[in-house]
């Protein structure tokens, strides 16, 4: 690390660093593109994590994780500017496709303009939304009018340039072209998977544009957890990704355990790691049965959701509920497995072998499915990178992405299994990604199920949790990718910033890329193998 | 035969009572014809009800559900009450589309359906039409069909419909190729379109068994034609509901879309019927020639019970697909039929003619 400490600082003078988990460079916004660019190109950090807005009641400022997909390391990126009318930052979205949609984000929150973004629109809230509500000075009663009237439709984004004399210009670009035929798919439509609605131009049949429409289940996740202590904060996780609600519960503890420093019971993490694969697993059930259901083959989701019920039931009896589960807690996990735990578990995977190869008859090797998924939506692996699609969707491209080799937690790196990937990169890949990975689930599972260490379920936390003054990183591996957290704390009970970073945003995004030239129903095909989930994306 | 009852003595009987009661001929043509219409309107309905339940079964079974089992004994009832329900649905006026042709187009769709639905031989005499170009009148009154769904999806005003149309007419109209084709092939083998002596010629064997393979290719290419023909699954993709909602008939509400929905299912029937007609006898018994003891007992099963019991059979069959197959794409679905189907069906033609001059079918 202290070599590219020195790199950095030689090459450029005017930065500042400030060791964290991950290193942090602050630097000046007039080098922002250039220090970007080189740390893609000569260090290699070529993968962009995500882009946290921050408002620091003084500044305003943008925190840019990147990683590298060989070296496996994390590096982050600090610009501010004191300038709350017209902050404005160089946009990185040349340098990374998905980047385009991190700034759009932060400029919904935070009023940050991106120049030379090619698309300078708010993400998730409405077009006419006043302020930017991730401002600590957003006033809350300001939008609480609820409209009457339809809602605006955004057929014009804007790019914004900075001008000779240094003042920022705005130049309107229409969506679509003027005679493009829009169909509108979604947002209430049965194969978005929830409210997600996709601007379709066709020419006959053929797609030529798409524009992802999103924020419809937009509920303002990271402002909320604003106000919250952090143990509160821990419920919001499971209504993200609802599918991966263990993961992503898993994912904020660690966060707030590292910076805490509460040391986890063994058997608890244990537990996590069960139920994280036996949520992984009913997930992928779940992506089976919809997406062959999408391509016409109904029968399919009967046969999976069987699978999915027996894991349900086996988390209801732990943790008495069937999605949402509340299991996970700050210091281990909320109630001890349940007396039939091991039993069910066993019995699950003693029929899993047979399952799977069901669904392989039945629907891999059909002549018509492998028409239709086989070299249908490719993505390469530098595709992938450039809009950061994680998750067996990722690793299907041939990128091993996969958190639990990378930066192991809990008990991963105790336990044997094989990361799945693939090369080919198109919807059968991926769909046969997921079937592979859920053998490896069941592998983890199997190793570790009859060895839950005894002891307790959880440590001593105090009733009211600070943090010190800080701010963390953490990543996980949920179902569908890459589950990024990032806390600030100002050393009070509740945390200043709380990021979430979800994968299916980036699965969103990157559909328009690699759907453009096919068909409408193609769209149906590649949109679902990549397995989003709409409020994963909109938080 | 001599042993299976003809319901023409009936029919004949019938009219001869009008006439003895000193009716003129043309009103003793219209109340028949009345009556007939009744009959043939019940009995849609009926068997209409039946395929939604059937089909409600089979695809529960496949799915390892129990299907319909709350409404009257086994569910049976179930189909009755959504036809019910149907039938007291509100009519939703939509603004800015062609009412004329939106209220014309589902009743052209099940015109086209009970017109085909009236060619079919139920049984020995019974049958509705029976006229020598039997087989063409079918062919060409299901042909009508088509031109309900495009003008439902034009007249709807709506990008998805309109796409469900498009598709609809350039699945319907290639897919009609090959049905067309396959029949020729049958209609050359039997050397009649009278639908009644294509039946009778099946008396000491089904044409799938004297036609040999020609017969037998084209029952296969009947077969996918007609489950193509019937905008059902793996073939579906004019009302694709993942894709668009559903399709032509997505604007569609209460009896509108109850034609639609009844005509689809008789439809089914229909494909089932003249497959059992064209290649399984139609309503004549199984017969196999030398053992008559075996024939004659076949002979006391009506006629009807035979020409229902083989459309079931073979409807089963389509369903089978759809519960199995995910849906194809546009440009696979046409590249099968006009790459694959059109050409293998061509060929088959020319074999077929070819054995017919020769002989070489199996004589009985």
């Amino acid at each position: 690390m202290a070599t590219i400490k020195e790199d950095i600082a030689a090459r450029f003078p005017k930065a500042t660093f400030d060791e964290a988990d991950v290193l942090l460079i602050n630097i000046p916004d007039d080098q922002l593109h250039e220090l970007a660019r080189s740390l893609r190109d000569d260090f290699g950090y070529d993968f962009l994590i995500t882009i946290v807005g921050v408002d620091r009641k003084d500044s305003l400022g943008a925190i840019y994780f990147l990683s590298s997909t060989t070296q496996h390391t994390e590096i982050s990126f600090q610009v501010t500017t004191t300038d709350r009318e017209h902050p404005a930052f160089e946009s990185i979205a040349d340098l990374w496709s998905i980047a385009t949609i991190y700034e759009r984000e932060i400029f919904d929150f935070y009023g940050i303009i991106f120049l030379n973004n090619p698309d300078m629109r708010r993400l998730f809230l409405n077009i006419d939304w006043k302020g930017y509500p991730l401002r600590k000075d957003y006033d809350m009663e300001s939008n609480n009018i609820l409209s009457t009237e339809s809602e605006r439709q955004s057929d014009f984004t804007n790019v914004y340039t900075r001008g000779a004399d240094g003042k920022i210009e705005v130049a309107e670009k229409a969506v679509f072209k003027p005679n493009d035929f829009v169909v509108n798919i979604g947002p209430q439509h049965p194969a978005t998977h929830g409210v997600l609605r996709f601007r379709t131009a066709v020419d006959g049949e053929m797609i030529t544009k798409i524009d992802v429409y999103m924020g419809y289940i937009h509920r303002g996740i990271e402002k909320l957890c604003e106000s919250l202590g952090y143990p509160q904060t821990l419920h919001y996780t499971d209504r993200m990704d609802y599918f991966s609600a263990h993961n992503y519960h898993h994912g904020l503890c660690l966060c707030i355990e590292r910076a805490a420093g509460i040391e986890v019971p063994r058997r608890a993490q244990v537990i996590r790691v069960i139920m994280d694969e036996l949520s992984r697993i009913a997930s992928h059930c779940l992506f089976f049965g919809t997406y062959c259901m999408d391509l016409g083959a109904t029968t399919m989701l009967f046969y999976t959701l069987r699978v999915r019920e027996q894991i349900l039931d086996i988390m209801t009896k732990t943790c008495g509920a069937r999605m949402t589960f509340n299991y996970d807690c700050i210091g281990g996990v909320m109630a001890d497995v349940d007396p039939d735990f091991v039993k069910d578990v066993k019995a699950l995977l003693a029929t899993l072998p047979a399952n799977l190869k069901e669904y392989n008859k039945l629907f891999v090797g059909n002549v018509i499915a492998e028409g239709r998924l086989e070299n249908m939506g490719n993505m390469s692996r530098e595709h992938a990178i450039q809009w950061g699609v994680t998750g067996p969707s990722g690793r299907a491209s041939g990128w091993s992405c996969d958190v639990r080799k990378t930066h192991p937690y809990a008990v991963y790196n105790e336990v044997q299994f094989d990361e799945i990937v693939m090369q080919e990169g198109d919807s059968m890949a991926r769909f046969k990604a997921r079937i592979l990975e859920i053998e490896q689930s069941a592998r983890i599972i199997e190793q570790l199920i009859d060895n839950i260490p005894e002891g307790e379920v959880l440590a001593k936390v105090p009733k009211v949790l600070k943090l010190p003054v800080g701010h963390w990183f953490q990543l996980v591996e949920g179902c569908r990718g890459l589950f990024g957290v990032y806390i600030e704390s100002d050393g009070g009970t509740s945390p200043v910033r709380m990021k979430f970073v979800t994968p299916s945003l980036n699965l969103a995004a990157v559909v328009d890329s690699i759907t453009t030239g096919n068909k409408i129903a193609d769209l149906i095909t590649i949109a679902g193998s990549l397995d989003y989930i709409v409020p994963d994306m909109d938080r | 035969m001599e042993t299976t009852f003809d319901f023409s003595t009936i029919t004949q009987w019938f009219n001869n009572l009008l006439l003895g009661w000193g009716l003129q001929p043309w009103l003793v043509t219209t109340i028949e014809c009345v009556l007939v219409g009744v009959g043939l309107l019940l009995l849609y309905a009926l068997l209409a009800l039946f395929y939604i339940y059937f089909e409600r079964k089979v695809c529960a079974a496949f799915q390892c559900r129990l299907g319909p089992n709350r409404v009257g004994p086994l569910g049976l009832l179930q189909s009755f009450a959504d036809m019910f329900k149907i039938l007291i649905k509100e009519l939703i006026h939509l603004k800015n589309i062609d009412r004329f042709l939106f209220a014309l187009a589902p009743y052209l769709v099940i015109i086209a359906s009970m017109m085909a639905f009236s060619v079919l031989p139920w049984g020995p005499g019974l049958q509705i039409v029976d006229f020598n170009i039997g087989i063409f009148f079918l062919i060409a009154v299901s042909s009508i069909g088509v031109l309900g769904i495009l003008l439902a999806g034009w007249s709807s005003n709506n990008k998805f419909t309109l796409i469900g149309a498009m598709r609809s007419g350039a699945q319907m109209i290639s897919y009609e190729l090959s049905i067309g084709l396959s029949v020729i092939t049958m209609v050359a083998f039997a050397g009649t379109m009278n639908v009644e002596e294509i039946v009778l010629a099946q008396d000491n064997l089904w044409f799938i068994f004297s036609g040999h393979v020609p017969a037998i290719i084209a029952f296969i290419i009947y077969i996918i034609a007609g489950t193509a023909e019937t905008n059902r699954g793996p073939f579906d993709l004019p009302e694709a509901e993942s894709e668009l909602t559903a399709g032509y008939h997505t604007e569609y509400s209460g009896i509108h879309f109850g034609f639609f929905y009844l005509a689809e299912y008789l439809n089914l029937f229909i494909v089932a019927g003249v497959a059992s007609l064209l290649f399984f006898g139609g309503w004549m018994p199984l017969h196999i020639p030398g053992f008559d003891g075996f024939n004659h007992i076949m002979n006391y099963i009506p006629g009807v019970v035979w020409f229902i019991g083989k459309a079931v059979v073979i409807s089963f069959v389509i369903i089978w697909f759809k519960w199995t197959f995910p849906r194809l794409r546009i440009d696979q679905l046409l590249t099968l039929e006009w790459k694959y189907l059109l050409p293998i069906n061509l060929f088959n033609l020319a074999l077929m003619v070819m054995i017919v001059v020769c002989g070489w079918y199996v004589h009985w």
